[in-house]
C-alpha cells in the first residue's frame, strides 16, 4: 500500500493539516501538498480510468508530465474537469471526484471495451461502424461520444476572475531550477532586465530532491541563498506558480500565473496572465522522465522513478511497501537509495543494461540491495494495483525467471529535455544517441525579428543532466564566466530501451503502453507503421499517441522509437511532430481575462448613452456602439413604439441622437481635389455653407458608404459618414493621402466623438428651435441643403439643413461635453410640441418611406451605385474617382445588371426579409433562376401598409409589374413593383 | 483491397492485427503519368479519386512535398455546411455536403460523417436580416435551411447564454444536415481507394519546377526526378502561388495563417455545430470530447503555420461570452494553417494559361467542407478540359471581368 | 506576435497596435489602364515565401503608414521605412542580400 512516512517530507507542514474529499471519502493532507501526494498518503493509488479501454489508471508521475491522475475538481461555480493532481495544491476543503467511469471508479462498465481490446486496435473505427449509413449518425457516433470525453461538464458560470497583464524584459527565464536560477543570477549581474517565472510553488527543481551539493553545500543552501540574492535587485522581477505556456514569434510569451488556485475564493483573481515581450527567451525548463515499455506498465503502482522519490523526499510518502526498480540508467538508483534510505524495502533494481560501471549501481549494491544487470519485466502482475513482476532477461523473448510480489514499480526509461518552448517558433532538434534524446540544436534556434536566436537554452533543456553542467550551461547560455561547482556521481552512459524485453511477441507487446491515458500500445504503433501510416504525424492521428490532455510528454519519444524500429530506420529520419502551445493546458477563463459581460468587447457611449438607458430604451449594437432601437413605453411592444415613434415624427417632432455618426474633417489646399477623387460626384465646387450627399466607392468600384458632405471654408470640408463607417473611411483616407497622394496637402481628423449631434425632426422642428432661441432657422435663412453656425437655447451650435426622413429635419451639432446639456434643453422645449425621441428602427422605416437608400440594406459589398439608381451622384466629368476603372469592367458595366425599385404586395401585407423574385426555370445546378431580392422591407406606419425596396432584374423599366416573391414556408407571394418612393415624391415636406 | 468491416476486425483481432495490407501503397514515381496532381491533401486526392471512379482515368500520380492530408485537411475545424448564400457557392457546397453523406460507403472507409446540425447565430438586426436572405436564397438552390428563433437554439444548445448584455441571441440560420466529419479520415480514404484504383501516391516529394513546351505543361521536376505528364492538376492550397511561379503564371492569392484550438476533452455537451460571426469564434465537440474552436485570420502574409495569439483571446473571449460554462475548460492544443485567400474569398477552380495545366485553390478558411464536391468538378474539368457547371463560375478570371462570388455579404467572416 | 518599429514615431510597436496593408509599393492603374493591368493592380498581389514588402498602420499610435521589408517564412524584420517612396531604400535592400544571398532582390 501506499502511505504516509512517519519522517520527512521537505515541503509538508506537518503542523497544518488539509481536510479534502475524493468520491466523497473524506481524507486529510497536510499544507504543502499536491493533492496526489495526499491521496497516495491515503492510499487511494486508483484515481481514474482511462479514455479507451477504461483501464484502472494511478498516479505515474509527480509533475506537469502526468498522464492519468486527472479529477473533476470543486463544486458549482468553481468546478474543473481534468485538473491534474501532481501539480494541485492541497487546500482545506477540496473536494474532488474521479473521471471517467460508471457507475463507480472500483466498478467501471466500460470497461467491458478493455476486455474487447484485441478487436479495438488502433483506427478500428476507420475500418467499421461503416454500414448501415445512418448509424454512424444515430447508433455508434452517441455510444463513442459518451464514453470518451473524460471530465464532466461544468454546469455553471465562472465563479472566479482572471486578470491579464504586459510585462517587458531583456531575458525571460523559464524554470526555477539551478540552472534558472544560475542564469539568472548571472544575467541580472551584468545589468539585464530579468524576469524568472517557476510553474510550481517551489524552486530548485530536481537538484534540491537528488542530494547535489553545490559550492560544498547542499543544493538547497545555494538555491535560497541565490533566490534570496535576486529578490534583492531591482531588474529581477520572480514568480512562482507561473507557467510559461506559449513562445511566440518576436519574444511574446504567455504565462499562466496561478495566483488563488490553491486558495480558492479569496477575492484575489483565480489567474493572471502576463503577456510577456522578452528581448531573449532562456528556457531552463528541465527534462522529462521516460517510462520503459513493458507489459503491465500501465498497472496502478507502476510509476516513474523521479516521482516515486518525489513523493518520498518531498511529501514523505512513501508509493508503495516494496518497490521493484527497473531502468535502463544510472539516475533510478538514486530512488532506490531514497525508498532504501525511508526504511522502504526494494527487493530488486533490474537494469536493463549488462555492464554497471557507475557510483550509483555500486552504492546500491553496498547498500545490500539486489541489483540484477541484463535483466528486464516481463510482465507486471495486478489489476488495480500492482501486486508482482515477472523478470525476464532483456535480451529474450520474455520468458520468465522469477517472479517477485511488490506494490510498486519506479521505472526509467531516461531523460527527455524539455523542449516545448524552444519548439514553438520552430526550433529544431538534434537526437542525441548517447543520451538517448532529442535536445535543442543551438545551430538552428528559433528567429527573432533581428534573426538572432530567440531562444537559447539551459541545463538539462540543453540535454546536460549532471548538476555540474547544468550550472555551467546555465552560465554560458547567458555569456556569463565562472559558474559554481557542484559534487556529483559519476554516471555511466544510459542504454536506449523502447521495448522491455527486446523481443517480447506480440501478445507482450499489446500489453505494453505508450500513451496511458488515450491508451495506445506498442501494438498499436507497429499496425499504424504496418498499414503505411508511416509518417510520424499520421502515426499520431492514427493511434491518438500523444494527443492525450499530457500531450505525449511522457509517450512521444518512445512512441516515435518503436514507430522507427517498424519502419528500420533510424529515429531521427522519423523526427517528432510538431511541438504546439501550450506547455500545459491553460484555463480557457485565464485567456478571455475580464472581457465578459458589458464589457466583453470595449462599448462605445453617445453623450446621450446615460438619458437612453434611463428611459429604458431599447439597445441595438452598432459597430461597438449601441444605439437606442426604439423607446419602448410600459405596455408596448418594440413594433408598437417603433410605430408610434415614426407617426409622431411625421405629425409633431421627433427627436434622434446622431452622434454616432461619422465626421471627419478634410482640411489643406487640396481637400477639395482629394474628395473629388474620393467622392463619386464632385465635392471641389460645393459652396460654402452648402450640403451635398456623396457616395463612395471602393477601388472596385462597389459602393462603400455615404452621408453629406458640408463645405465650412475655403479649404475645408466635414465628411459625413455611415455610424459604422466612421473609422474605417478615415483609415481610408489616410492611406491614399500618405501612401498615394503624399504629395497633395491635405488633413484629415475624425472628429466623430467631439460633437453630438441630434436629429430634430417633424413639422414643428422649426417651431422647437425658434422656442429655444438665438439662431435665424427659418426657411430663407437656413435653407435645405444649407448649413449654419449659431446659438440655439444658449448653446453654440451648427445646424445642418438635412434630411434622411423627408420631413423638416435639422441636424445640430453641439461640442459632445455639452451634448447631454443640449439634448435635455431639446426634450424640455419640446414637451408642448409633442416631442418623442425616436430610435433606430424608426429611422430606418422613414427613410424607407422615403425610398432613400441604406448602406448595408441596399448594398452589400457587391452593388454599384447605378444599381441604385443614383447614376446623378456619379460625376460623367472627373476623368478619375476611386472606383471609376473598377466599374468600367464588363459584369458592372452590364445591363442585366439587377436595379433598385420599390415593391409592394397587392393585399398590403410585408414582404418578408431576405425574400428573393424566382424567375423561370433552373440553372445548370439545378438551382431555380432568380430575377431580383427584397433589400428593405417594412411596415410603413404612415401608409398603413406593406412598403419595400428591392433590386430587381430590368429595374424601373418594370414598374406595374406583378412578380412572385418567395416566403420561408416555400411558397410565394404576388408583389407589384413600384416606385421606391412612397412618401412625398415632390419633397414638399422636407423643403420648407 | 481488403474490405474493412467490422468481421475484418474480427478476423484479424485473432492473429492481433498482423495480417492488414497497407492503406495506400508508396511506390517510387513512373517515368510519366496521364494525369499528374500536385498535392495529396483532401481536394488533390478526391480529384484523383473521382478522375478515376467518373472518367476511368487511373494512370494518375499523386505528390506531396509532405505527408498526405498534413496541409490544411489535417489541421481545419472539419465543419461541413452549405447554407451559403451565391449561387455558384451553394451549388459546389451543396454537391460536396451530399457526397458527404455517402462517403464512407463509397469509399469504404468510415470518414465519421455526422449530419449533427449546424447554427450560425444572427447577433443583430444586420445578421438576421442576412440569414434571412441566405434561407430565402437556400430554398431556391436545393439547400435545405431554415430559419430559428432564441428558444429553438435554446432548446438545441442548452450550454448557449442567448441573453448575453452586449449581442443577444436573435435567431440563426439551421442547417440540420450540417455537421462535421473526421478531417484526416478523408484524406486516409481518399489515398486509399485512389491507391487501389491503382493510382501511385507519392509522398515526400517535392516539386521543384514545371516544364513546359509550346504552352502545354511536358513534366514536373521534382525531389525524386523528372516525371512526365498528359495533364497537371495544381492542388495545394497554401502554395499555390509558388508552384503557379514555377508554372510560369501569377494566381490572384495571398497566403495568411488560420488558426484553432481545442479545449481538453470533456463529457458530451454540445451536439450541434455553433458559428457566432459577429462575435467571431465557432465551436462544435469532436467524438472525443474536446471542444474544437475556430479563431481568425492574420491579416499579413505569413508561410509559418503559426498565427498570432491575440486572436486566440478575441476567440475565446467571444465564446466565453456565448458558452458562460467553457471559462473553466482549459486550452489544449493550439496551432494554425496557411490558407490562399482570392480577392473574393471564393475558390479558384479553373484553366490557366497553360493548355493542360489545371488549377483549384483559393479555398481560404473553408476548404474542408467542399473537399468531395471540388474534387468532383476539378476531375470533370480536368477530364474534359472544360469546366462543368460545377466549376464554371469559379474560373481565376472572374475578377478582372468584376464577376466576383462574395460570400462575405451574407455569412461574415468565417467558414 | 510581431513587433515592427514605426519610422516616425520610433516606438517598437507590437502587431495589436498596427493594421496591415498587404503590398507595398503598389502602383495605382486607373481609369484608361488595360484590363490586364487593372487586375493585376487589384488582385494579383505579390505572395512571395521569402522576402516581402508591405503596408503597415500604426493606428493606434501616430496613425502614420509605414513600409516593413520581412520574410513570411521565418517573420524576421529586415527594416521598415515612410511610405512615402516607390521602393524599397538602398540600405534596407543591401541588408537584405547580405542576409538572403539568394534573394533575386526588387520587383
Amino acid at each position: 500500500m501506499s502511505s504516509r512516512l512517519a519522517k520527512g517530507g521537505r515541503l509538508i507542514d506537518r503542523t497544518t493539516a488539509c481536510e479534502f474529499s475524493f468520491n466523497g471519502k473524506r481524507l486529510k493532507g497536510y499544507k504543502g501538498d499536491t493533492l496526489a501526494a495526499a491521496l497516495l498518503a491515503n492510499d487511494q493509488m486508483l484515481v481514474g480510468r482511462s479514455f479507451k479501454y477504461h483501464r484502472p489508471r494511478g498516479i505515474v508521475g509527480s509533475g506537469a508530465e502526468e498522464p492519468n491522475a486527472l479529477v473533476n475538481m470543486g463544486t458549482g461555480g468553481r468546478f474543473e474537469p481534468n485538473q491534474r493532481t501532481t501539480t494541485t495544491e492541497l487546500f482545506d476543503g477540496l473536494t474532488s471526484t474521479s473521471q471517467n467511469h460508471w457507475p463507480s471508479l472500483e466498478f467501471d462498465i466500460g470497461v467491458v471495451n478493455n476486455y474487447a481490446a484485441r478487436f479495438l486496435p488502433a483506427g478500428f473505427y476507420y475500418k467499421t461502424f461503416i454500414h448501415p449509413r445512418f448509424a454512424w449518425k444515430h447508433v455508434f457516433e452517441p455510444i463513442v461520444r459518451q464514453s470518451a470525453g473524460l471530465g464532466q461538464v461544468p454546469k455553471e458560470r465562472d465563479a472566479d476572475r482572471y486578470e491579464q497583464a504586459y510585462a517587458f524584459c531583456d531575458l525571460l527565464i523559464v524554470g526555477g531550477g539551478i540552472a534558472g536560477l544560475q542564469a539568472a543570477l548571472t544575467a541580472a549581474k551584468a545589468g539585464k532586465r530579468i524576469w524568472l517565472v517557476e510553474q510550481t510553488a517551489h524552486w530548485g527543481g530536481r537538484a534540491v530532491v537528488d542530494g547535489v551539493e553545490i559550492e560544498g553545500q547542499p543544493a538547497e543552501v545555494w538555491v535560497n541563498a541565490t533566490l534570496a540574492a535576486l529578490s534583492k535587485m531591482e531588474n529581477v522581477t520572480i514568480r512562482n506558480r507561473c507557467m510559461a505556456a506559449g513562445s511566440y514569434d518576436h519574444g511574446y510569451v504567455l504565462a499562466d500565473e496561478k495566483v488563488a488556485d490553491h486558495t480558492p475564493g479569496d477575492g484575489r483573481p483565480r489567474h493572471r496572465l502576463w503577456r510577456i515581450r522578452a528581448g531573449q527567451i532562456v528556457t531552463a525548463t528541465g527534462a522529462i522522465e521516460r517510462p520503459l515499455s513493458f507489459a503491465g506498465n500501465d498497472i496502478p503502482g507502476v510509476m516513474l522513478a523521479g516521482a516515486v522519490r518525489d513523493y518520498v523526499i518531498n511529501f514523505g510518502v512513501a508509493p508503495g511497501d516494496r518497490t521493484v526498480v527497473v531502468t535502463n540508467n544510472d539516475d533510478a538508483y538514486r530512488t532506490a537509495i531514497a525508498l532504501k534510505e525511508a526504511g522502504l524495502e526494494v527487493p530488486v533494481i533490474l537494469d536493463a543494461r549488462a555492464n554497471l560501471t557507475g557510483e550509483l549501481p555500486a552504492k546500491a549494491r553496498a547498500m545490500g540491495i539486489r541489483v540484477e544487470a541484463g535483466k528486464g519485466i516481463a510482465k507486471v502482475k495486478g489489476g488495480k494495483r500492482v501486486t508482482s513482476v515477472a523478470i525476464c532477461a532483456q535480451a529474450g523473448q520474455g520468458a520468465v525467471l522469477e517472479e517477485i510480489s511488490c506494490d510498486a514499480v519506479a521505472m526509467s526509461g531516461g531523460w527527455s529535455p524539455v523542449v516545448h518552448l524552444w519548439s514553438h517558433c520552430g526550433g529544431k532538434l538534434n537526437w542525441d544517441t548517447a543520451k538517448a534524446h532529442f535536445a535543442p540544436d543551438p545551430a538552428r534556434p528559433p528567429l527573432n525579428h533581428d534573426g538572432s536566436a530567440l531562444v537559447v537554452t539551459a541545463g538539462s533543456a540543453s540535454g546536460h543532466l549532471l548538476a555540474d553542467e547544468v550550472l555551467a550551461d546555465a552560465t554560458r547560455a547567458v555569456g556569463g564566466e565562472g559558474a559554481p561547482s557542484a559534487k556529483v556521481p559519476h554516471e555511466a552512459p544510459i542504454e536506449a530501451v523502447w521495448v522491455m524485453p527486446q523481443g517480447a511477441p506480440v501478445e507482450l507487446r499489446a500489453k505494453m503502453w505508450l500513451d496511458y491515458q488515450n491508451d495506445v500500445k506498442v501494438s498499436d504503433v507497429q499496425l499504424a507503421a504496418r498499414e503505411g501510416y508511416t509518417s510520424v504525424e499520421h502515426t499520431k492521428r492514427y493511434t491518438t499517441l500523444g494527443m492525450a490532455t499530457d500531450q505525449g510528454k511522457l509517450s512521444n519519444i518512445n512512441g516515435l522509437a518503436i514507430l522507427a524500429d517498424s519502419l528500420s530506420t533510424a529515429i531521427p529520419q522519423v523526427g517528432t511532430t510538431t511541438f504546439r502551445p501550450p506547455y500545459t493546458p491553460v484555463t480557457i477563463g485565464a485567456l478571455a481575462g475580464e472581457a465578459r459581460g458589458e464589457i466583453f468587447q470595449p462599448l462605445r457611449r453617445t453623450p446621450v448613452y446615460d438619458w437612453h438607458m434611463a428611459q429604458n430604451a431599447y439597445m441595438e449594437p452598432v459597430g461597438l456602439w449601441r444605439r437606442p432601437y426604439c423607446y419602448p413605453r410600459a405596455g408596448e411592444t418594440h413594433e408598437q413604439a417603433v410605430h408610434r415613434e415614426v407617426l409622431n415624427t411625421r405629425t409633431n417632432v421627433g427627436l434622434l441622437d446622431a452622434s454616432t455618426l461619422g465626421k471627419i474633417i478634410v482640411k489643406g489646399p487640396d481637400a477639395g481635389k482629394f474628395l473629388d477623387m474620393l467622392y463619386t460626384n464632385v465635392m471641389s465646387n460645393l459652396g460654402i455653407g452648402k450640403c451635398r450627399y456623396g457616395l463612395m466607392c471602393n477601388e472596385q468600384g462597389f459602393l462603400s458608404d455615404d452621408g453629406v458632405v458640408a463645405r465650412i471654408d475655403e479649404d475645408t470640408w466635414l465628411c459625413h459618414t455611415t455610424s459604422g463607417g466612421a473609422d474605417r473611411i478615415h483609415a481610408w483616407m489616410e492611406d491614399w493621402l500618405q501612401c498615394e497622394w503624399w504629395d497633395w496637402q491635405v488633413y484629415t481628423a475624425n472628429v466623430t466623438e467631439q460633437y453630438a449631434q441630434f436629429a430634430v425632426v417633424g413639422p414643428k422642428a422649426r417651431k422647437l428651435l425658434e422656442k429655444l432661441g438665438g439662431m435665424d432657422v427659418s426657411k430663407e435663412t437656413l435653407p435645405f441643403m444649407q448649413w449654419a453656425d449659431g446659438v440655439l437655447g444658449g448653446f453654440r451650435v451648427r445646424a445642418y439643413r438635412i434630411s434622411f426622413s423627408g420631413e423638416l429635419s435639422y441636424e445640430i451639432a453641439v461640442p459632445a461635453s455639452e451634448g447631454r446639456a443640449f439634448w435635455d434643453a431639446l426634450v424640455a422645449a419640446g414637451a408642448e410640441f409633442g416631442l418623442m425621441p425616436y430610435g433606430t428602427e424608426g429611422l430606418h422605416i422613414m427613410r424607407a418611406e422615403k425610398g432613400f437608400i441604406m448602406i448595408g440594406d441596399e448594398t452589400d459589398g457587391t452593388v454599384i451605385p447605378q444599381d441604385l439608381n443614383l447614376g446623378w451622384a456619379i460625376s460623367k466629368k472627373k476623368a478619375d474617382y476611386l472606383g471609376k476603372r473598377g466599374q468600367e469592367r464588363p459584369y458592372l458595366a452590364s445591363p442585366d445588371r439587377w436595379k433598385l425599385v420599390g415593391l409592394e404586395t397587392l393585399d398590403g401585407s410585408v414582404i418578408q426579409d431576405g425574400a428573393y423574385a424566382p424567375a423561370p426555370g433552373f440553372n445548370a445546378n439545378g438551382q431555380r433562376n432568380t430575377q431580383g431580392r427584397v433589400t428593405s422591407t417594412y411596415y410603413s406606419p404612415t401608409l398603413k401598409r406593406g412598403i419595400a425596396m428591392g433590386l430587381v432584374k430590368g429595374g424601373l423599366s418594370r414598374i406595374g409589374e406583378v412578380i412572385e416573391m418567395t416566403k420561408l414556408d416555400g411558397s410565394t407571394q404576388q408583389v407589384r413593383i413600384c416606385d421606391p418612393v412612397f412618401y412625398d415624391k415632390e419633397g414638399e415636406k422636407q423643403n420648407v | 483491397m481488403k474490405r474493412y468491416s467490422v468481421f475484418a476486425i474480427a478476423r484479424e483481432a485473432l492473429r492481433y492485427h498482423q495480417g492488414w495490407d497497407k492503406a495506400w501503397a508508396s511506390p517510387a514515381p513512373k517515368s510519366s503519368y496521364d494525369v499528374i496532381i500536385v498535392g495529396a491533401g483532401g481536394h488533390g486526392l478526391a480529384t484523383a479519386y473521382y478522375l478515376g471512379k467518373n472518367f476511368g482515368i487511373t494512370n494518375v500520380a499523386v505528390i506531396e512535398k509532405g505527408w498526405l492530408g498534413g496541409g490544411n485537411t489535417g489541421r481545419n475545424t472539419t465543419i461541413i455546411r452549405s447554407n451559403y448564400l451565391q449561387d455558384p457557392s451553394a451549388a459546389i457546397y451543396e454537391k460536396a455536403r451530399s457526397l458527404y453523406e455517402d462517403l464512407s460507403q463509397d469509399i469504404n472507409y468510415n470518414v465519421m460523417f455526422s449530419p449533427r446540425g449546424l447554427l450560425m447565430l444572427a447577433q443583430t438586426h444586420h445578421e438576421v436580416r442576412g440569414y434571412l436572405r441566405t434561407v430565402h436564397a437556400n430554398n431556391l438552390q436545393g439547400v435545405k435551411t431554415e430559419w430559428i428563433g432564441p428558444e429553438k437554439v435554446k432548446e438545441l444548445v442548452p450550454i448557449i447564454n442567448i441573453d448575453g448584455p452586449r449581442y443577444p441571441v436573435l435567431g440563426a440560420l439551421y442547417q440540420a444536415r450540417g455537421g462535421t466529419a473526421r478531417h484526416d479520415a478523408v484524406a486516409w480514404g481518399y489515398a486509399r481507394a485512389c491507391s487501389a484504383m491503382g493510382m501511385d501516391i507519392i509522398q515526400q516529394c517535392e516539386v521543384t519546377g514545371v516544364r513546359s513546351e509550346g504552352g502545354k505543361v511536358v513534366g514536373v521536376d521534382t525531389t525524386k526526378g523528372y516525371i512526365g505528364t498528359k495533364k497537371l492538376g495544381i492542388v495545394v492550397a497554401g502554395h499555390s502561388g509558388q508552384v503557379a511561379d514555377m508554372a510560369g503564371f501569377r494566381l490572384p492569392v495571398e497566403a495568411v495563417a488560420l488558426q484553432a484550438l481545442v479545449s481538453e476533452p470533456i463529457k458530451p455537451c454540445m451536439d450541434v455545430v455553433v458559428m457566432a460571426n459577429t462575435v467571431h469564434g465557432y465551436m462544435s465537440q469532436s467524438d472525443k470530447g474536446e471542444m474544437v474552436i475556430g479563431g481568425g485570420t492574420d491579416g499579413f502574409n505569413n508561410f509559418t503555420q503559426r498565427g498570432s495569439f491575440h486572436h486566440i483571446e478575441e476567440t475565446l473571449r467571444a465564446l466565453v461570452e456565448t458558452f458562460p460554462m467553457i471559462s473553466r475548460l482549459k486550452m489544449l492544443r493550439q496551432w494554425g494553417g496557411i490558407v490562399d485567400m482570392t480577392g473574393d474569398r471564393s475558390p479558384i477552380i479553373s484553366k490557366t494559361p497553360l493548355g493542360n495545366c489545371f488549377i483549384n485553390c483559393g479555398w481560404g478558411t473553408g476548404g474542408f467542407k467542399a473537399i468531395p464536391g471540388s474534387g468532383w468538378a476539378m476531375a470533370e474539368l480536368m477530364a474534359k478540359g472544360e469546366p462543368g457547371p460545377l466549376a464554371a463560375e469559379f474560373n481565376m478570371w472572374r475578377f478582372r471581368e468584376g464577376q466576383f462570388i462574395d460570400e462575405s455579404v451574407a455569412a461574415g467572416v468565417a467558414h | 506576435m510581431l513587433i515592427l518599429e514605426c519610422p516616425y514615431c520610433g516606438v517598437k510597436a507590437e502587431e495589436t497596435e498596427l493594421t496591415p496593408g498587404y503590398e507595398a509599393h503598389l502602383k495605382r492603374f486607373g481609369p484608361g489602364s488595360s484590363d490586364e493591368d487593372f487586375e493585376n493592380y487589384m488582385f494579383a498581389r505579390k505572395n512571395p515565401k521569402g522576402v516581402h514588402f508591405e503596408r503597415w498602420r500604426h493606428a493606434y499610435g501616430c496613425g502614420k503608414w509605414f513600409l516593413a521589408a520581412r520574410c513570411t517564412a521565418t517573420l524576421e524584420v529586415f527594416g521598415t521605412y515612410p511610405a512615402q517612396t516607390s521602393e524599397p531604400p538602398a540600405e534596407i535592400v543591401a541588408k537584405i542580400k547580405a542576409k538572403r544571398p539568394d534573394w533575386k532582390g526588387y520587383k
